[in-house]
């Protein structure tokens, strides 16, 4: 795994559709301190394109960074304020 | 024949002397100010959406625009009116029904698909098919969206036009406003739609 971060919460949203992996990663990022990084599971192939619009939409929030796996889609957002 | 000379004093010029450097910096205070007022005072973002249609496929789109806006930090208003009250129905939001009946996407033709009954067979694939999809239910969208912030209001005239009680709705839902309520959220509004 990537060694520039450490994850702080990981949210399991396999299964989920649309608008859930958003919805729920906006609560989860909530919750977390500013600087934590929260790990997104998600087997929606449009969270790949939503999670990205949403945290380049979004104050206090970025994208770290995204891998597409086999049956799962990885997200990675800092909170950072 | 020009009179405005740029020497010629002007009769809204209180005085000869130029402005002191106090009074410009108050005046690009008082500018700044009316700036940040006339743009978005707090600098949060406004949608606001006007749900009209109560059938299940219908229902969709203003709230999962709602719960997305919500997750983006939007401050979201939506307008249920008419048919669109049922989106808010404790009780009829569980039930709402996908008309078989002049949608030329159903794989039914419009003789067939008004015969009776057929509402209810159309409804049964398209919530077998949101369950398989394991997409959120209508129930769970509002549950969600009103965790998030999103203000649902129920309008008055057709609650009493439909002969509905305002305790028949989800708890969190606002209810006794009418149009002006929901002109003064769109005028606010940055995204204003009509579903």
């Amino acid at each position: 795994m990537n060694a520039e971060f450490d994850i702080a919460e990981t949210l399991d949203v396999k299964g989920a559709s649309c608008p859930m992996p958003v919805v729920k990663t906006k609560s989860a990022t909530d919750d977390l301190d500013a600087g934590d990084v929260l790990e997104v599971l998600a087997t929606d192939s449009g969270s790949m394109s939503d999670i990205d619009g949403w945290a380049a939409g979004t104050e206090g929030v970025e994208l770290v960074d995204q891998e597409e796996g086999d049956d799962v889609y990885k997200h990675y957002v800092r909170k950072t304020e | 024949m020009s009179t405005d000379t740029p020497d010629a004093p002007s009769d809204d010029a209180p005085s000869d002397d130029p402005p002191s450097r106090a009074e410009l910096a108050a005046r690009v205070n008082e500018l700044e100010d009316a700036l940040d007022e006339a743009t978005s005072a707090d600098g949060t973002k406004k949608m606001s959406i006007i749900a009209t249609k109560g059938t299940l496929d219908m229902a969709y789109p203003p709230l999962i625009l709602a719960s997305t806006a919500a997750a983006f930090g939007y401050e979201v208003t939506v307008f249920h009116t008419f048919w669109g009250l049922d989106i808010l129905h404790e009780e009829r939001s569980k039930n709402l029904k996908l008309s078989s009946v002049g949608n030329p996407n159903m794989p039914v033709p419009n003789a067939v698909a008004a015969l009776p009954g057929m509402d209810r067979v159309t409804t049964k694939m398209m919530e077998k098919k949101i369950a398989d999809n394991d997409t959120a239910t209508i129930e769970e969208l509002i549950e969600t969206s009103l965790d998030m912030g999103v203000e649902f209001q129920a309008c008055q005239m057709t609650i009493d036009l439909m002969d509905y009680d305002e305790a028949d709705f989800y708890d969190g839902v606002t209810t006794g406003v009418g149009a002006a309520t929901a002109l003064q959220d769109m005028a606010d509004a940055d995204i204003q739609l009509l579903v």
